[in-house]
């Protein structure tokens, strides 16, 4: 089993539910966040285009956030997400630099380092993550990407997609419809 | 054109917009630790070759210096932790891919046998000195009877932690400026470079002196060479390594890196020691004291300019 995400960015529109319902879901403190929205706009007027992406922790099959942690903090679960333990995080930061996507912090006041764990709460309970939930558009998928008849399987194999930063050798697993 | 911003904000402490999370106190701690490991190489190696009586400032004052500053890295290196209190959780595993893990792991064993070092030449420093127990004099004799063997314990474990000061930065491939396979021998060498230079201002034979400055002569033309290197290798890598030695180069951090450590950090002090070798009656207090600022500047401005590097996407 592994768990991906896709995200069409031909149906985003940009509206942040995605960003609202992970920070009450899973309470993250207030002005911090675990997924954002990047509007990226390329091209010279009056060739010009707009993409815009849900970005999150790409849950990585080759993480180097996992591989630098010097505590065993960072490990990956079932399915391939990436999860922090708590308690066993020092906060000394090396998962943060070793992030190419930026995609962890240290919790303001608990101090340990935390970030997106595709809801593995409620994905263990059969539901989807919180964000995917939440789409008004609908461009965000969860499932597994071992299952050829799921809903990623399906998409990965008829539309074009692309993912972030390939060239760090991350083999990330949020993947982009383009 | 190609332009991103978040739209749904994002303003992570220290994150954003560019990476602040290893401040100085890390780059004092690499310091720190590349000159403990150095002093206590050059400690080792000289009593290994039975020039204990020859080199005391080499055997027994510089090392002093070692567990002082070795201790005062470690609580650099807490004080920078954001979840202090679960330190212990760094010696409940060994991870043999993480850096930090096993640098924890030599830390761990090279901190004790520093002190277990000066313990054993204290009373070489303070004649006076008394003990009181019993055991204590019995554990002296055991260190000074065994010395050799501890020198070689310590060699390997000093060349680990010198060289592991660099391989720290270097296994973060999100950061370009530090992922090169050069910054751990080249921090190695300053290390010994500024450990160098702490003995040439410790010792008080002009033969211990002269041995030492002509050690640091030569090892700061290899970390010159070794720059040289990792410069060269930038301008031969991909689009990240190019756009991340801009930094150092032709960027923020261009006068730090041209100025204040390789011409007043290397180059200079070379000169002054070279000349200082030929017979010129220079002080070698003021490159000893420049190499070492150089040494404290190169962690800082690795540490900091690193942090500004990434990969684009």
């Amino acid at each position: 089993m592994r768990y991906v995400m896709v995200i069409d960015t031909k149906k985003c529109v940009g509206c942040s539910d995605c960003v609202v319902a992970c920070q009450v879901e899973n309470d993250v403190p207030l002005g911090y966040c675990r997924d954002w929205v990047t509007e990226s706009v390329s091209g010279k007027f009056p060739k010009v285009e707009m993409e815009l992406r849900s970005e999150r922790c790409n849950h990585c099959e080759n993480p180097p956030c996992v591989r630098t942690c010097p505590t065993g903090a960072s490990h990956t679960v079932d399915g391939g997400i990436v999860v922090v333990t708590g308690n066993k995080c020092i906060g000394c930061g090396a998962c943060i630099e070793s992030c190419p996507y930026d995609a962890r912090y240290q919790h303001p006041e608990e101090g340990y380092v935390d970030k997106c764990t595709f809801c593995f709460h409620r994905v263990e309970k059969g539901m989807k993550p919180a964000c995917v939930s939440v789409c008004p558009t609908r461009c965000m998928y969860f499932g597994d990407s071992h299952d050829p008849n799921s809903d990623v399987s399906r998409l990965l194999a008829e539309r074009k997609y692309k993912v972030l930063a390939p060239e760090a050798g991350t083999k990330p697993q949020v993947y982009y419809l383009i | 054109m190609n332009e991103e911003l978040f739209i749904s904000g994002r303003n992570l402490h220290n994150i954003d917009p560019h990476l602040e999370i290893w401040e100085f106190p890390i780059a004092l701690y690499l310091f720190l630790g590349g000159l403990a490991a150095g002093i206590l190489l050059f400690a080792s190696i000289a009593v290994l070759l039975d020039k204990e009586e020859k080199l005391p400032a080499t055997t027994i004052w510089a090392p002093i210096i070692a567990p002082i500053a070795i201790l005062i890295g470690l609580v650099a290196l807490v004080f920078d932790l954001s979840h202090k209190m679960y330190v212990w959780q760094l010696y409940l595993t060994i991870r043999i891919e993480s850096p930090m893990s096993w640098g924890a792991w030599v830390l761990l064993i090279v901190t004790p046998l520093s002190f277990l070092w000066v313990f054993s030449d204290l009373r070489k420093i303070f004649p006076k000195l008394d003990w009181k127990i019993p055991v204590l004099y019995k554990l002296e004799a055991f260190i000074r009877e065994h010395k050799k063997f501890l020198a070689m314990v310590l060699i390997p474990l000093c060349l680990i932690l010198g060289i592991y000061t660099g391989i720290l930065l270097s296994a973060f491939n999100a950061r370009p400026l530090w992922n090169n396979a050069i910054l751990g021998p080249l921090f190695l060498t300053s290390g010994l470079s500024t450990a160098a230079a702490a003995i040439i201002l410790l010792a008080k034979t002009d033969f211990e002196k002269h041995l030492f400055s002509k050690i640091d002569v030569g090892l700061i033309i290899i970390e010159i060479g070794l720059i040289i290197h990792m410069v060269m290798g930038y301008y031969a890598g991909g689009e990240a390594q190019i756009d991340a030695i801009q930094i150092l180069i032709n960027g923020d951090y261009s006068t730090m890196f041209f100025v204040f450590l390789v011409g007043l950090g290397l180059l200079f002090p070379l000169l002054l020691e070279v000349l200082e070798l030929w017979g010129l009656k220079l002080s070698v207090i003021i490159p000893a004291i420049l190499v070492l600022i150089g040494g404290l500047v190169f962690r800082i401005l690795m540490v900091d300019a690193g942090q500004l590097t990434r990969i684009l996407y």
